[in-house]
């Protein structure tokens, strides 16, 4: 437990609002996330898996219960700087947050705030650049790109902070097939290549499928831990809280329904074409 | 479409001696250029003004045409000032009108005095399209920052300005396509932003503007978020990508530039 | 099949005369039937955009004729205007035009521009509203107060409100969550079956459009390579990938059960469609 990089107590939490009015958006979620993991956080709007991110690098604190990350606590003030360069965040919409006219500038923002020295700073940004494959672009405006390329670049603009762990809310959700693939390829490198963990908030089965651990929140609590294999077998469970499963776990799903004997962990196209090939040799 | 062809503070890359100087030479060579030009008086100060002027653009490899081009919104300006200027500047002693009809009469001191104006805005216009040209926004920025940044001792938020005005710099195209959608959407409902009274016109821009400014004001507020995210916390201990350096083209041309603002200074005075 | 909406060799071109001129559409014939749900699919800048902005005469041709029910809508001025109604367009994220202070109001707004009488802009308020599932309450709230499915709803009845004869639907569901896609899918789906009404939706995944589209049209780099039903454009495969599309994930699985060895057809691209194909192949058929 001590070596978690992100280590969530208990951790309740409302917004402001009148009297017995306040939503509950977070109820006694206790995790915790191992350094070098890949966790994905499933679940449809309003399940708090943003605000659960968001509590993650201390945008939001907790009303009730804990966050510590590499053992701090984000609630301490002095601690916020840190907090925030060991956990860096990649939003949404990539075009609101980029801060810069360049490219190269705009990596350079985070390192730029945190006061680290010039020629540092250079070789953090080259180096940002070239883990995300946009080394050729540094110099280019941002809002000539496409979406894919500048959610790139957002990456870059946080690993330039050197983080321990990325955690990212929903980053395809507003881009193309292309531009997801192009992240997802970006953020798997990342964390194979380099070790750095990830927490991706994702409404996408696909995408979650990808990561080592995933997660499933619903009203604020967490419903499903495990390995997506795991997670994606609970095919009543997921459609109770809203969520779908994968075509391949779907069509699986849906033929054991009718009383053939199919594994419900096959979970890529050739997993799932092996099994449905055992299936019709079989017969 | 015609939005997107809004040539605001467009930035022409290049590697030019003009594109490399140093921002705050470039800002300062700005400023003491439209010092001298407020100082010239006759037709040698503005040649020479002129000289200067068109061999930095030559030096520059910004085409004329570019130029010329972005004069057009000012043109009405500078007929109009032209025409006052022609109009109503009053004869020299003993000078006779060239021309009188109703109450217009023109005198060969006013066709000087207009044709100077005009000269005047037009130069003035080029000399600051010059820096905007070849200076990345972000550049002027930084380099406006540092040239003021004695001013931070009377309190005055230098960093907060120069930190609005890039980000200003940086969102201009994003909203400039956002009301182009906006836009479009609209006219989709059967929205008309072409016809009827100046009222109706204005009316009909509540279902653009309403949309625009909270699209604005969430982008401000996520921009925020990703800002703080990003460990900013304001000017102080902040370092820089690239830090500004004054190098030898750059004394050389600050000290051109205050020679050639003297120089103005002191043949205007003599009404050359 | 009767057609309702064609291009005639359309071509589009960006910022003609300057530098940065490109052609968007080149030479494209297009056609949609009456009464049916088409699927248009292709990447990002390939000119689907600005295919559907003529189709209700946002954008101008360079070249070319776009016909509604047979008339150039581009020849007389009242033809411009009627094509603007009949020809619905919901845009991308369509819940940010969202700008009056309650739900109805900003719901009446295509039917007001229209010309209509209070009573029938009523009407079709109303009936709009309930297409896309918007109770009676929600009417007169404020659409910013709404969760982000909904306000996506409020914008799609907002052109249903027009009863367009064609509507066009540009990525309605991106970014939505599960039960949001479905949502709006069979929102749309209702329309459909209500009214006759052609639908064009502009999509990214092939899954959906598998699901949904009788025929399907892709554009890549201002033309049209290939277009019919979703069996016949998915048979295309390596082609789509080249294109940056693919195919779905059913169409996948069965080719790599086929490359398997396994004797079974390879043309399926829904849940539905493979289950009733491995059924058949393991005699099961009958159930």
């Amino acid at each position: 437990m001590t070596d978690a990089i992100i280590n969530v107590q208990d951790l309740c939490f409302s917004y402001d609002a009148p009297e017995g009015e306040a939503p509950i958006v977070l109820d006694s979620v206790t995790l915790s996330i191992d350094p070098g993991s890949f966790v994905a956080v499933l679940g449809h709007n309003g399940s708090g898996k943003s605000t659960l991110a968001k509590h993650l690098n201390a945008i939001l604190l907790p009303s009730g219960g804990k966050v510590y990350i590499q053992g701090m606590d984000t609630a301490d003030e002095s601690l916020l700087l840190e907090v925030r360069r060991a956990v860096g965040m990649v939003f949404q919409n990539p075009d609101n947050q980029i801060v810069a006219n360049v490219v190269e500038e705009d990596v350079a923002f985070a390192p730029e705030n945190l006061g680290v020295p010039s020629a540092e700073i250079r070789r953090r940004v080259d180096e940002a650049l070239e883990m995300v494959g946009m080394s050729d672009y540094a110099t280019h405006a941002p809002h000539l790109l496409s979406g894919g390329q500048k959610q790139r670049v957002a990456i870059a603009g946080v690993i330039a902070m050197r983080p321990n762990c990325i955690v990212m809310d929903e980053p395809t959700a507003m881009l193309d097939p292309m531009g997801r693939q192009e992240v997802l390829e970006t953020i798997k490198g990342l964390n194979k290549n380099y070790g750095m963990t990830i927490v991706l908030i994702t409404h996408h089965m696909d995408e979650a499928a990808q990561a080592d651990r995933l997660i499933v929140m619903q009203k604020g609590t967490v419903v499903q831990d495990g390995p997506p294999k795991e997670v994606f077998a609970q095919v009543e469970a997921l459609k109770a809280v809203g969520l779908t499963v994968p075509d391949t776990v779907e069509l699986c799903w849906q033929l054991r329904q009718t009383g053939v004997d199919l594994p419900l962990d096959a979970l890529t196209d050739d997993e799932c074409a092996a099994a449905l090939y055992q299936l019709l040799k079989k017969d | 479409m015609a939005m997107r062809d809004i040539t605001l503070g467009q930035y022409f890359p290049g590697d030019t001696p003009v594109h490399r100087l140093d921002p705050r030479t470039k800002l300062l060579f700005t400023v003491l250029y439209i010092v001298a030009l407020f100082m010239a008086k006759g037709a040698l100060t503005y040649g020479i003004l002129l000289v200067v002027l068109l061999g930095s653009i030559a030096v520059s490899k910004i085409r004329l045409k570019i130029m010329l081009k972005g004069l057009k919104p000012i043109i009405f300006i500078a007929v109009i000032t032209g025409l006052l200027n022609l109009f109503y500047t009053p004869g020299g002693e003993g000078e006779a009108p060239l021309l009188s009809f109703w109450v217009l009469t023109v005198y060969p001191a006013g066709i000087r005095a207009a044709a100077f104006m005009i000269l005047r805005i037009v130069m003035l216009v080029l000399c600051t399209f010059l820096l905007t040209y070849t200076t990345s926004p972000i550049l002027i920025t930084d380099g406006l920052e540092m040239l003021l940044n004695p001013l931070k001792k009377l309190h005055l938020p230098i960093h907060e300005l120069a930190m609005m005005m890039s980000i200003a710099l940086r969102f201009i195209p994003t909203l400039i396509e956002e009301t182009d959608k906006i836009m479009s959407a609209q006219k989709a409902r059967g929205a008309d932003f072409e016809t009827g009274s100046l009222i109706q016109k204005a009316k009909a821009l509540i279902p653009l503007l309403v949309p625009l400014f909270i699209s604005a004001f969430r982008r401000a507020d996520e921009l925020a978020v990703a800002m703080e995210c990003r460990c900013y916390h304001g000017g102080e201990g902040r370092t820089r990508l690239k830090v500004l350096r004054f190098g030898l083209n750059d004394y050389l041309v600050l000290a051109a530039t205050l020679a050639l603002c003297v120089g103005i200074g002191v043949l205007g005075h003599f009404g050359w | 099949m009767e057609p309702i909406l064609q291009t005639e060799q359309l071509n589009h071109l960006y910022s003609a005369g300057t530098p940065f001129q490109h052609s968007a559409l080149v030479d494209v014939d297009f056609c949609a039937y009456r009464g049916e749900y088409l699927g248009i699919i292709g990447r990002t800048g390939s000119g689907k955009s600005t295919l559907v902005q003529h189709f209700n005469g946002l954008l101008k041709p360079t070249s070319g004729r776009v016909l509604l029910e047979g008339k150039d809508i581009w020849s007389d001025k009242a033809l411009t205007r009627a094509a603007r109604f009949q020809v619905g367009l919901v845009f991308q994220y369509p819940e940010y035009q969202l700008f009056e202070e309650t739900v109805y109001k900003d719901i009446s707004f295509g039917p007001k521009n229209m010309g209509l009488d209070t009573h029938e802009v009523d009407r079709r308020v109303r009936e709009a509203a309930e297409f896309v599932g918007l109770s009676e309450d929600v009417l007169e709230q404020s659409p910013f107060a709404l969760s982000g499915g909904q306000k996506r709803r409020v914008a799609i009845a907002g052109v249903i409100a027009m009863e367009p004869s064609v509507l066009i639907l540009d990525e309605p569901t991106a970014g939505l969550d599960p039960l949001g896609v479905e949502q709006v899918l069979s929102n749309i789906q209702a329309y459909h079956k209500a009214k006759n009404a052609t639908i064009i939706m502009v999509s990214h995944s092939m899954e959906e459009m598998a699901r949904t589209a009788d025929r399907l049209v892709v554009i890549h780099e201002g033309k049209i390579p290939f277009q019919g039903p979703p069996k016949e454009v998915f048979a295309h495969g390596v082609e789509l990938e080249n294109m940056g599309l693919g195919v779905p994930q059913m169409t996948r699985v069965f080719s790599r059960l086929r490359a398997l060895g396994a004797d079974i057809d390879p043309a399926v691209y829904t849940v539905a469609q493979a289950k009733a194909a491995l059924l058949a192949a393991l005699g099961k058929g009958a159930e």
